[in-house]
Order: C-alpha cells, then structure tokens, then sequence
C-alpha cells in the first residue's frame, strides 16, 4: 500500500516542512502521494510533483478549502485514507488541527511528532518536552503521524514527475468559517527555515531593545529571530516568535540564545541546533550547559561588540 | 450557556523528569503533580464565561485514576460547579491514550449537552495535541484549536488562534470544541475560602465500561529512554573570541 503525505502550502507555493514529511515517509519504502488540499493551488500541486520520489499528487481544488478549516480539510483526508497505509503531516500548525480530527473520524490514535522511524508501524517521539524519548508500537491499521521536520533531512524539490490527479472535495461542513489573518511580514528567514536564529529572552527587558540590539546582529548574520517564551509573555515580540516546547521547535546550524536563562521548555525547541551560542549575565544559567559557546556578561555590551566584530 | 472543560493531572512543570532505570517510562512516584497548565488556562477562561453572565453552569471533567480528584477540586476552587471523574484503575495499565479520553469525553458530552467544550491543546506528559481536535471530530463539531481570544455570540464563537505565522480568526457554529494557547489568560491564583468551598460542590465518578468505552491502548510503549545529552561547551572570554570560535572551529559563519 501507498502512503500518503498532506502537503504544507499556502495555494500559492508548497512550504518547505512539506519535504520533511516526504523525507519521513521515504523511510516507509513505499510508494508515495502527495496530498493537496486548497483552492487554486495548481503551483502548489505542480510543485509537489518535482519532489523527489513522488508517485502521484491528488489535488483537490474547492473554494471551501481555501482557508484549511480542519473541518473541511479532514473531510478530504478521511475520503482517500483507506487507500493508505499511512498518512503523514509535518507538525504545522495547520497539520496539528487536521490530522488528530482524521484521526478520531478513522478511530486510530495518532502518533504526534515523530523524530525516527522503526519500522512500519514502530516510531520514536519526544514526550515530556523532549526529556525523553518514547519508542511506540501501533496496532492501528492505518497510521495517521505528524512529522516533527527538523528531524528528517528535507527530500528534494526535484527530480520527480508525479503525476496530479483531481480529487473531488467533500462539500463544506458550514461548521466554521474563516474571517481573517494577521500574518506578521518580515523581510527575514522563516524561524523554522532559517540557518540561522538570534533569540532573545526575558533579559532583553523590552520590545525596543529587541529593535535597537538584536535587529543589527540578526542582520548581520542574516538571521531569523525568535523568542523565549518570557520574552513573548512580557509583551516584547508577537507570539509566532515563540521557540520552545510549545511555540515552534527549530534546528538551525546556529542558534544564539541572548538573555535567555534556558528554561526545560524553551531548550526542548531548540537544543537539536547544530551550534548553539548563549550570551547571559548568570552564569549558572541552565541555558550555558547546552551551549557549545558561552559568553557570561551584559549582553548590551557584548551583542553591540559582536555585531562590530563580525563586520571585520 | 452550559461549558464542561477538561481537566488532566500532569507530572507538575517544574518537576525535572527521569525516565527509569528500566525504561519503560519516567519516573512518577513520589513527584509533585498538577492541573496541566493550559488546562488550568481553559478552566479560568469558563469561569470568565461565567462571570460575563454569557457562560450559566461549568462541568469539569477529568479521565485518569482516582488521584485526578485533587485535581478537579482545583479546578472547582477556580470556580467551576461541579465535577465529574471518569475513573481507570490505578497501576501500569491504566494509560489513557488521546483516543480513549476523546471518547471518554464524547460519552460525557452526550450526557451532559454543553454548548462549548474548553479544554488545554496539549498536555506537557505526553506532548500529543490530538484530543481537543479528536472530540470535535467524534461529536461531529467545530473545532478551534490553540485559542488566544474567544468571543461567543448567540450560535457561534468567534475565535482568534495562534498559527505558525501569527494570528488567524475563525467562526465556529456551537456547540464546538475550542482548545487554549498560553495567551488566552492568565489564570488567577486559588484563595483558601475557595478551596474549602470547592470541597463541598459535588463530584460524580464514572466507570469507562459504564459510558460503553474501550479505553485498551492502541500505541504500545517499547521503551522510553534519555535523549543524548549535549556537551556543555566552552566559554570564551568576549565577543571577539566567540567569532573566531564560530568562524574558525564551529565554521558555522
């Protein structure tokens, strides 16, 4: 049996956590499709058919599943599964709020974020914000998992020729109804994406100082930047910044961690970063003993130093 | 309007967790449990409800075994009206996976016919974030999950969620299932006169069998281990010292 990955888009372009699933059902040795729910997406199934090792792409294309309302999108989902051994999602938000509902509506308990697969039905997840990692069995006989992305090397963009199949959508639910987005805009790397991440925390003491201090060395770096929980409980970034155990889980080449003191919940979002650097005036800081690099000091002497150095 | 939200006890998050020596699970014997915290914000957003005169009766609803008392006399001292715990047997087979609490929940939901379910979108043990979604899948409902804003009208709740981008709004017919993020609210700190009121508000225990639930397990747990730790590293002395280190050893610049 086929499985199948529910593609990561926005109708326009497919996200790239949508590779990583794909790297994920790889594992599976099966043959895969690429779902594509959305509405005038055709780029996005387009897209989908140049990945690497894709058999096929269904593409379902309703005005009701524009917006990814989970009512909607899991009605699609459940309309092809038990053609699949497996459904597989990267943990977008989008996928966090779909895949549980299909799940439920096929009466199989899903495996949420796995980090490894073992076999078909044998996968490694982290539970207790990655404090442990647990090995699970399912005796489902369909198995609906959310892939944590920076786990899996992203598959390629190209080199396959899939072919796209229509998919009729089920009619819209009239459950819910989207009103509207407010999507921060930012000229920088998507978090999640990024090569590189300059977070900051509850020693940044402001907004302002997330501008003033932070910006010029995520500049220069060519960075995105993020936040530890505190940071975006005290008001100083928007939420969608937030890496940690619950806010997004990342694994870039280098994370630099400023004023953040390394709470169990914020390293469990990112201590998978290939070099992690911390700058903090405590030095018994918990964050210092995942740090390959530790600076201990008054971060708005050294992040400004920094910035000057790395010019040279 | 009748809310019922549930409520799941949780190794407390300040408790550094172990996982056996055996490795068939952490250690949580003798460790502090609590109301897991977006639980805890689900059951403080209820008694907002209620305050604003929009929400008439809170039912709090836990699955687990009989432990999950305290857990629901909390949730009865933030001001929920009663309880209800739908109790397991106690010992190395008593996991209930999302799947079963989902349906545990259903049977609750059938029972009781509440308009709008609040629960937590992740319990902080087993990091699942599937049966706030499961549940509405079951009842057939709306569902808006990792909630920073919820606004009910007559039929529908207009819900603003935290997604990977920023922040989206969605209407959803009631009833629904509308599960919380971090910054829907701040739930307030419980006073001793509430404590001793929540003792005497009433708290119904339920058997699984007795809502027609198979709770059997579907994922079994192989092993549970130890991440591997990374090495603490160096520290270097200032900032001209770190970028030699990153460009030069780590070549990560």
């Amino acid at each position: 049996m086929a499985v199948l990955v529910v593609a990561e888009h926005d109708n326009r372009s497919l996200r790239k956590a949508t590779l990583n699933a794909v790297a994920a059902a790889q594992k599976l040795r099966s043959d895969i499709h690429v779902l594509i729910a959305g509405h005038e997406a055709g780029a996005a199934a387009r897209a989908a058919a140049q990945i690497a090792g894709v058999a096929k792409v269904l593409h379902a294309d309703a005005p009701q599943l524009r917006d990814f309302l989970a009512e909607n999108v899991a009605a699609v989902v459940c309309s092809v599964a038990k053609s699949y051994s497996h459904l597989l999602a990267p943990s977008t938000s989008n996928a966090k709020n779909v895949m549980p509902r299909v799940a439920a509506l096929l009466d199989v308990q899903q495996i949420s974020d796995i980090v490894a697969v073992e076999g078909a039905d044998t996968f490694v997840r982290p539970i207790y914000a990655g404090n442990a990692l647990a090995t699970v069995k399912s005796k489902d006989p369909i198995k609906v998992i959310t892939v944590r992305t920076t786990a899996f090397d992203a598959a390629s963009a190209a080199g396959g020729s899939a072919s796209v199949e229509k998919l009729a959508a089920p009619a819209d639910s009239g459950l819910s109804s989207f009103i509207g987005r407010e999507v921060s805009k930012s000229e920088r790397p998507e978090l999640t994406a990024a090569k590189i991440i300059v977070s900051g925390g509850r020693g940044m003491a402001s907004g302002e100082n997330f501008t003033k201090v932070l910006e010029p060395l995520a500049d220069r770096l060519g960075a995105a930047m993020g936040a530890s929980r505190a940071a975006v409980d005290a008001g100083f970034v928007p939420n969608d910044w937030q890496v940690g155990q619950t806010g997004k889980i990342v694994a870039p080449e280098l994370y630099v961690a400023v004023g953040i003191s390394g709470a169990i919940q914020h390293l469990a979002g990112m201590k998978d970063s290939r070099v992690i650097v911390a700058i903090n005036k405590d030095e018994e800081a918990p964050i210092f003993q995942v740090a390959d690099y530790g600076v201990v000091g008054d971060l708005f002497q050294i992040v400004p130093t920094l910035v000057e150095e790395l010019k040279k | 309007m009748k809310v019922l939200v549930s409520v799941k006890r949780v190794v407390d998050f300040n408790v550094k967790v172990r996982v056996k020596a055996d490795g068939t699970g952490v250690e949580t014997a003798n460790v502090k449990m609590s109301m897991n915290p977006f639980d805890e914000i689900a059951v403080e957003e209820a008694v907002r409800l209620k305050e604003a005169g929009v929400a008439t009766e809170i039912v709090v609803v836990s699955c687990g075994v009989q432990a999950c008392q305290e857990t629901l006399r909390t949730a009865l001292a933030i001001g929920a009206d009663r309880a209800i715990l739908v109790e397991t047997p106690s010992g190395e087979t008593s996991e209930l996976q999302p799947l079963a609490v989902a349906k545990l929940l259903k049977a609750v939901c059938e029972r009781e016919k509440p308009q709008l379910v609040i629960m937590g979108k992740q319990a902080i043990d087993d990091d699942s974030n599937q049966t706030g979604q499961m549940l509405a899948g079951l009842l057939g409902w709306a569902q808006a999950t990792f909630a920073s804003k919820i606004s009910l009208e007559k039929d529908t709740a207009v819900v603003t969620r935290e997604v990977d981008g920023g922040l989206e709004t969605d209407a959803i017919k009631l009833p629904a299932v509308v599960t919380t993020d971090l910054r829907l609210n701040e739930p307030r700190y419980v006073t001793l006169p509430n404590i001793m009121k929540a003792k005497k508000k009433a708290l119904e225990v339920l058997r699984p069998d007795a809502l027609g639930v198979d709770v059997t397990p579907r994922l079994a747990t192989l092993k549970v281990v130890e991440p591997a730790k990374r090495k603490a590293g160096v520290k270097v002395a200032d900032a001209r010292a770190l970028v030699d280190k990153l460009r030069n050893d780590a070549k990560v610049i």
